[in-house]
């Protein structure tokens, strides 16, 4: 007997060196595959540039006019762009699944990208016709709100009803509804706008500017700041409600705050980028898995670092595979979400 | 106020500003075991809620320390007070020292991260609940059993004064029951921590509580040691049973006694020999009479509940002439005697006498005659 609590303590105070290596492991893994996807992202295109010549393009700013534009002007912009949107996107899912206490909520399923899309068409519109140019922030702004309107509907439905389908139907159906809206603002918009309108709203990285980059990235950073921060309520609330609340969390705040970060994350990807599915369900799911574990203050940087190199590789396949014809983003975040959300799926059913 | 830990003065409870209970009022001394008994749906974890803040009051107030509870901070009262509560936790790649670490919580730094100490906590914690193998676990694959001990280490490990239980024991079998309350009893004397529970087994909180509290509606609402509250009468009323009988002294519950004036069989028993037949004839149904019994005998507990009539004797003494008549009469009545197989000595010789009458009359049979005979219609 004594032996066996002997063993049993050994194990008790191994494991917690062992999960360390294996969650170095996973952001080494990830930081590496980073890197590799930022390189050849830069070098594969319709213009073909040697790492070497990358390499000095990008820090000592030497080379033909033409590869420091495309470098510069096109590839870095949007390639850094989809890393932050994607780790924002990936990170909006696991805020989400974390309230709902459902593993299958994201933004795009709740309905919540399809609402920031609506109301970023409607101010798209309506500022394009007086203004001409309409800023990145007054975007976001639109978003958010479209976001907000969104979940606000989803918890209404979801506070009568507790129940992990009805929450998801009700989300989808609020999407179609937006989507209708928006389909039926843009079929009536001025030709000008529908030519904007139309790539944006089916969800692309392409076009990015360094100012959209800056704003994203402003806006991205605080917010992945705040949440990185409320990691330790957001471990609390993976019990429930009724046991953070005996942990010392307020509960009513906590709820606000974790619904204002989800939606801002997924309204900053909406406005610049349009509707990304399956990202925010995916990206979560496959970090958790790989670290073995659902403790925030982990899964928060590993599944915004992972959900970065899941938008490069998609949006790298999205440009490259059909070029010169772009695929959306969504086209190929699909073909690599939907059936690891499937998989996912039929693994709990097992695990029950 | 007064030197109560906890105090509800004037506490209506209930949901929505409606009350499901009025005016509580309840002194709790630190270190006591407090179990809430009362049938479901009666308010019990109403009242629970209320204490841990998941609830408003209704009205009146919850006094910690002397401290109303809405003064406190939701930090300050979590390094007070800890729960068990009932509905079932839905966690992912957790395992088990993961789910007790979260006990750490109002401890732990900005982010929550884990010090050698609050490690040590999480061992020490598992191992009061004997759980130690079960800390790399994942929760969800563990037995209800063992969740409920890994939930008892996650509130031990935050230190609290007081913990709030909601049905700990409602998904477990005997065995688990029986260790989680004696590790939960063992705490609070170890400790001085107060335990409130509610439970559903009554003969678990007459053993295990210092105290009782019993809800349902204002009428029966009581509180006090379980000597006080455990009378048949009182159990009877609180969880409306007419159909069953309930002995205060071993906690223990019966089913109703068989039905029909007229006993058809005489049982001849003592010494425990006695409550197995008694059980199978309430079974079948069969209404019967059984004698003659001491009433400090084991028989007797069972057959004041169960039997048409018990022919009783004072404990110590021997059998009297008017019982000894009394005997011979039902041999004669009854339709056949049972001799249960108890041992005679020498206050209970006469049960002898009885035992040849009856021979003699053709009525006697073994115990196991009665597995033979056919149940009756309720």
């Amino acid at each position: 007997m004594k032996k066996n609590t002997e063993a049993a303590k050994t194990d008790f105070w191994g494991e917690t060196a062992r999960r360390r290596v294996r969650y170095t492991l996973v952001f080494v893994f990830l930081l590496a595959a980073f890197f590799v996807i930022i390189v050849l992202n830069i070098n594969t295109g319709n213009v073909h540039i040697s790492v070497g010549q990358i390499l000095r393009i990008i820090f000592l700013r030497e080379g033909t006019a033409t590869e420091v534009n495309i470098i510069w002007k096109i590839r870095l912009p949007r390639i850094i762009m989809s890393a932050i949107l994607g780790g924002a996107l990936s990170l909006s899912g696991f805020l989400l699944q974390t309230f709902f206490e459902n593993p299958i909520a994201g933004p795009f399923v709740l309905g919540i990208s399809s609402g920031a899309k609506m109301v970023v068409a409607l101010a798209m519109i309506f500022l394009m016709q007086r203004f001409q140019i309409v800023s990145s922030y007054v975007l976001i702004i639109a978003a958010f709100i479209g976001a907000l309107i969104s979940i606000g509907f989803v918890l209404l439905f979801s506070r009568r009803i507790r129940n992990m389908g009805t929450l998801l139907v009700s989300g989808i159906m609020i999407g179609y509804i937006c989507t209708a809206i928006t389909d039926f603002v843009i079929t009536f918009a001025a030709d000008s706008d529908i030519v904007n309108l139309h790539n944006w709203s089916k969800g692309s990285f392409s076009g990015m500017s360094w100012s959209n980059v800056q704003v994203a990235a402003i806006v991205v950073g605080v917010t992945f700041v705040v949440c990185f921060m409320l990691a330790k309520p957001i471990g609390a609330y993976q019990l429930g409600e009724a046991y953070a609340q005996s942990m010392g969390v307020n509960i009513k705040v906590f709820r606000v705050l974790l619904i204002i970060i989800s939606s801002l994350f997924a309204a900053t990807v909406t406005a610049f980028a349009g509707p990304i599915s399956f990202v925010g369900i995916a990206v979560p799911f496959l970090v958790k898995h790989a670290l073995n574990t659902s403790k925030p203050l982990i899964v928060i940087p590993a599944t915004f670092l992972g959900g970065a190199v899941f938008c490069m590789i998609c949006d790298l396949i999205a440009r490259t595979v059909f070029s010169p014809t772009e695929l959306t983003i969504s086209t190929v975040t699909s073909v690599f979400g939907a059936p690891i959300v499937i998989f996912m799926m039929l693994s709990r059913r097992r695990g029950r | 106020m007064d030197n109560a830990y906890l105090a509800l003065d004037h506490l209506s409870v209930g949901y929505n500003k409606v009350p499901v209970i009025e005016d509580i009022n309840l002194r709790i001394k630190k270190g006591e075991v407090i179990a809430l008994i009362g049938p479901n749906g009666a308010g019990k974890s109403t009242i629970l809620k209320t204490i841990v803040r998941d609830l408003e009051p209704v009205s009146g107030t919850v006094h910690l320390e002397g401290k109303p509870i809405k003064d406190y901070s939701y930090k300050e009262l979590s390094r007070k007070m800890a729960v068990i509560l009932t509905e079932r936790i839905k966690v992912e790649l957790m395992t088990c020292r993961d789910i007790v670490a979260t006990g750490r919580y109002p401890y732990t730094g900005r982010l929550g991260i884990l010090t050698k100490a609050d490690e040590q906590k999480v061992y020490d914690a598992l191992e009061t609940v004997d759980a130690v193998a079960l800390s790399e676990r994942d929760f969800n694959a563990i037995s209800d059993g063992q969740k409920q001990r890994i939930l008892l280490a996650r509130a031990i490990c935050q230190e609290p004064e007081i913990i709030l239980l909601d049905e700990p024991t409602s998904f477990l079998d005997v065995r688990h029951k029986l260790e989680l309350l004696s590790i939960l009893t063992r705490m609070a004397r170890k400790k001085n921590i107060t335990v409130i529970t509610s439970l559903h087994e009554i003969d678990l909180a007459e053993k295990v509580a210092d105290r009782i509290v019993t809800v349902k509606g204002r009428d029966v609402f009581g509180f006090g040691t379980p000597e006080e509250i455990f009378d048949e009468e009182r159990i009877r009323k609180l969880y409306d049973i007419d159909n069953g009988f309930f002995d205060p002294m071993f906690g223990s519950i019966e089913l109703q006694k068989p039905v029909g004036e007229e006993p058809r069989l005489f049982i001849l028993a003592g010494n425990g020999s006695g409550i197995p037949v008694y059980r199978e004839l309430q079974q079948k149904n069969i209404p019967f009479a059984t004698g003659i019994l001491f009433t400090n005998d084991v028989d007797y507990r069972l057959a004041r509940l169960l039997a048409a009539e018990v022919i009783e004797e004072k404990p110590f003494g021997s059998i009297s002439d008017e019982s000894f008549e009394r005997a011979k009469e039902l041999i004669l009545s009854c339709e056949k005697v049972i001799d249960a197989g108890c041992e005679y000595g020498e206050s209970n010789g006469r049960m002898k006498e009885l035992l040849e009458m009856a021979e003699k009359e053709g009525k006697l049979l073994n115990a196991d005659a009665v597995s033979e005979m056919k149940a009756e219609e309720r």
